[in-house]
């Protein structure tokens, strides 16, 4: 059968079969179970108003214990059994056999580095576009523009990407942007200034920024004596304390590395950035997504506050960091939180530009590898729970906020 | 607010230049896939795509008739002739400076004569006429002829054609559109039917472990699907779905369903209780208010929802190199057919751009189109 008409008539049976569920069984339950007349008429209605809601609640409850939770059980199951032994149980040895993998301890290398840098980037980059595209005419053309990527698959990203990442022999034109602008330099001043200064210098603020938090983080600790929070604190100053080593490394890095100027780079196969040019795609979808969340946040922020600063003679940039910033940080968490998410899952970017080739493998595409190309379950599933397990604080957290903001 | 005197001129420019650069950024490699998808093979690999819109400079090298094949040789007062043109029919390519020799491509000005050996003399006019003469019968094979030309740009919609009407099962991608499209639509649409019930459910009925309920739906929000490829894979092959339409628009029901329920709800519970009570006491059962009211006051986040889930599953690789794709490969979907594409034509940039920019179209006319309801359904299901 043509799959388009297959398509359809699944519509129409899916659709009205869901329909005719919900229609029928609401009639089954009122007319013929328990009617509203007679002597019981009552005590039928109370009856029917208890039956009432899983009749709505069933498909939803099948189709998520089927799809969602069952398979959380079922790959928890598999990760310590063994598909070869006619799934006896095999405790950690799956878990074993990935920890000895080098390439496992690659792809979590990497997925840190991912979930730092990401997040940290897009909510950057969104809060600066939705901060001064708030102050302008033509903001909202220009929020759309930034907001599009959303729209694009990260397929198609990568195929974006991978133009601009592209290299040609030395002797011909460069077709990347990327090689294309590379080729500009030639260690000159200017090389200096945007290569070496410019990076170093950034690096130098973010190191500067980390130590900063940190700071704060323990002296709010020192105050507030220990607790659960703290506990929280302390594993945060302990990442901070390692951002801040990374990116004064990176910062000598830039000052002291050697530059290859005038010959085209093949980017995917440098290992370090080509990590970093693939995070870049994700950075540039997830932006627009934190911008639009942001500038709602800033919209929402009481005039009067921003006034009375003002009114106090504080600079736009004290209004913004000392003023808006601590009002909106819970958006920013919230923008924070739902990007790592779709960090943790990022297979589709690694899958199409390197498949993980020279050092760029992530969990997502890890796990793929060993389930479909090696047809490796136990590894494959241990991996999977490995992302259950840096996703589940997340989970936790918010069903933690949801049962609060319900009572 | 910003009326600091003095200065807000001066920082109005500042953010309007940072926004321009900024929105240029972000804009600059989408423009770069849609320039590059309207050239030809040679265009993309001679420069760069954004020199397409100004005219560019090709060394080419380029060969006369050949004077041995019939009609072309022409005896005029004793002197052998052939003329002609040295570019294509509708090229309006124009020679800056040419040459008979790969050693000096640059000999000659157009309108030039070059003599060559044998008392042959070559002439070559900007626009690519010719005429090559000879005191004697000429036989064999075209003169080369090296020119430096500048082409004006050139836009052309070959790409679309091969890769939208061929038919071609690596490059073609319209049999991958219309997969990509039966996957999509029922895909959005049954969610949406199940969680909306179910929605309504959870805000406007009281039952015991409703509470729970939504903690669960919550929790589910954040669980990776990676973790359901295995256990499900293996549930449809015993059941008898096997790879194929069915599982994979089952599968996207359940992983799109959390989301659904979170956001329907979310509104729903936002909608006045008096309009729902007002109903109740008019005798109206719990069916017909939630087709009657509930359903009509909802319809921006049912758009919300439908326009997540829809670029959600278009854009989708993963759910259909699990569930869909069997070896056959007659079920491939946009996104693989493309990334088979970046493995077995890597180098074809016509192509892959081509392709890419038909899997992308879609999403971005509904994006555009609908962008308030999406920029709604972000909100309500982040900020709350």
């Amino acid at each position: 059968m043509n799959p388009a008409l297959q398509g359809l008539m699944t519509i129409i049976i899916g659709v009205g079969g869901c329909v005719a569920y919900f229609y029928f069984s609401n009639q089954f339950l009122d007319k013929v179970l328990l009617p509203a007349k007679g002597a019981n008429a009552g005590r039928n209605i109370n009856r029917a108003n208890l039956i009432r809601p899983w009749l709505f609640l069933f498909p939803a409850i099948v189709a998520l214990g089927l799809y969602l939770a069952y398979p959380v059980v079922a790959t928890l199951w598999y990760s310590v059994t063994d598909r070869n032994q006619g799934g006896a149980f095999v405790g950690f040895a799956n878990y074993q056999r990935m920890m000895a993998e080098p390439k496992f301890w690659e792809a979590l290398r990497n997925n840190m580095l991912w979930l730092i840098i990401v997040p940290a980037a897009s909510t950057a980059f969104g809060l600066l576009a939705a901060q001064l595209t708030d102050r302008i005419k033509w903001g909202a053309f220009a929020k759309s523009l930034i907001f599009m990527p959303m729209a694009i698959s990260f397929v198609g990203a990568s195929v974006i990407f991978k133009l601009i990442y592209d290299t040609r022999p030395v002797d011909q034109n460069q077709i990347g942007a990327l090689n294309a602008l590379w080729l500009q330099f030639d260690g000159g001043i200017g090389s200096f200034l945007i290569l070496r200064l410019l990076p170093g210098a950034l690096m130098i603020f973010a190191a500067a920024l980390a130590l900063f938090m940190a700071y704060t983080n323990a002296q709010a600790i020192r105050d507030k004596g220990f607790s659960a929070n703290a506990a929280l604190r302390a594993v945060l100053i302990a990442i901070l304390g390692y951002v801040v080593y990374a990116t004064l490394g990176l910062a000598y890095g830039a000052f002291t590395n050697v530059h290859p100027y005038g010959e085209p780079q093949t980017w995917m196969t440098i290992p370090g950035w080509n990590s970093f040019l693939l995070m870049v795609v994700l950075i540039w979808i997830q932006t627009g997504f934190a911008m639009v969340i942001l500038s709602a946040a800033l919209r929402g922020i009481p005039e009067e506050t921003i006034e009375a600063a003002i009114v106090d003679g504080a600079n736009p940039f004290q209004v913004f960091f000392k003023i808006k910033m601590p009002q909106i940080a819970g958006t920013i968490v919230v923008v924070w939180t739902t990007i790592t998410l779709v960090v943790l899952k990022v297979f589709d970017i690694v899958f199409a530009m390197t498949n993980g080739q020279w050092e760029t493998q992530v969990l997502a595409n890890y796990m793929f590898d060993k389930l479909f190309r090696a047809s490796d379950w136990g590894v494959g599933s241990a991996s999977a729970m490995v992302i259950m397990l840096l996703v589940s604080p997340i989970l936790v957290w918010n069903v933690y906020n949801a049962r609060k903001e319900m009572r | 607010m910003d009326g600091i005197a003095g200065r807000t001129s001066a920082l109005n420019w500042i953010v309007q230049i940072s926004v321009v650069a900024l929105v240029a950024l972000w804009v600059f490699p989408t423009l770069g896939l849609l320039v590059s998808s309207f050239r030809t093979a040679d265009q993309i690999s001679g420069s760069g795509w954004w020199g397409a819109m100004t005219a560019s400079e090709q060394n080419l090298t380029l060969r006369t008739a050949n004077p041995g094949d019939d009609g072309v040789q022409m005896l005029v007062d004793g002197v052998y002739i052939v003329q002609g043109q040295l570019f294509d029919k509708g090229s309006e390519a124009a020679i800056g400076v040419w040459g008979t020799s790969s050693l000096a491509i640059s000999e000659f000005a157009p309108g030039d004569t070059a003599e060559l050996s044998d008392g042959e003399t070559l002439t070559v006019q900007a626009d690519g006429v010719y005429i090559w003469t000879s005191p004697t019968q000429m036989t064999g094979r075209g003169q080369r002829v090296f020119v430096t030309a500048t082409t004006p740009p050139e836009f052309t919609l070959q790409n679309y054609e091969r890769v939208l009407f061929s038919g071609d099962s690596t490059d073609g991608m319209s049999q991958a559109f219309f997969n990509t499209l039966t996957v999509t639509i029922p895909a959005t649409i049954i969610p949406i039917v199940i969680a909306a019930f179910a929605a309504y459910a959870l805000a406007w009925m009281d039952f015991p472990g409703r509470a729970l309920l939504i903690a669960a739906v919550v929790g589910l929000l954040v669980v990776p699907l990676q973790l359901a490829l295995i256990p499900l894979l293996r549930l449809h092959l015993e059941i008898g779905i096997g790879k194929g339409y069915l599982g994979t628009w089952l599968a996207h029901t359940g992983f799109g369903l959390p989301l659904a329920i979170y956001l329907l709800r979310n509104y729903m519970v936002g909608l006045p209780r008096d309009i729902i009570e007002n109903a109740k006491v008019d005798g109206a059962t719990d069916f017909q208010i939630f087709t009657k009211i509930i359903l009509p006051l909802s319809f921006p986040a049912l758009a919300s929802f439908a326009i997540f889930q829809f670029l959600w599953t278009w854009n989708d690789l993963l759910v259909a190199k699990v569930f869909l794709i069997d070896a056959t490969g007659e079920t491939t979907v946009m996104t693989n057919q493309i990334v088979e594409l970046l493995g077995t034509r890597g180098g074809n940039w016509e192509i892959l751009a081509t392709a890419a920019f038909v899997s992308i179209a879609v999403p971005l006319a509904v994006f555009f189109a609908m962008q308030r309801y999406l920029v709604r359904g972000l909100l309500a299901g982040s900020v709350k």
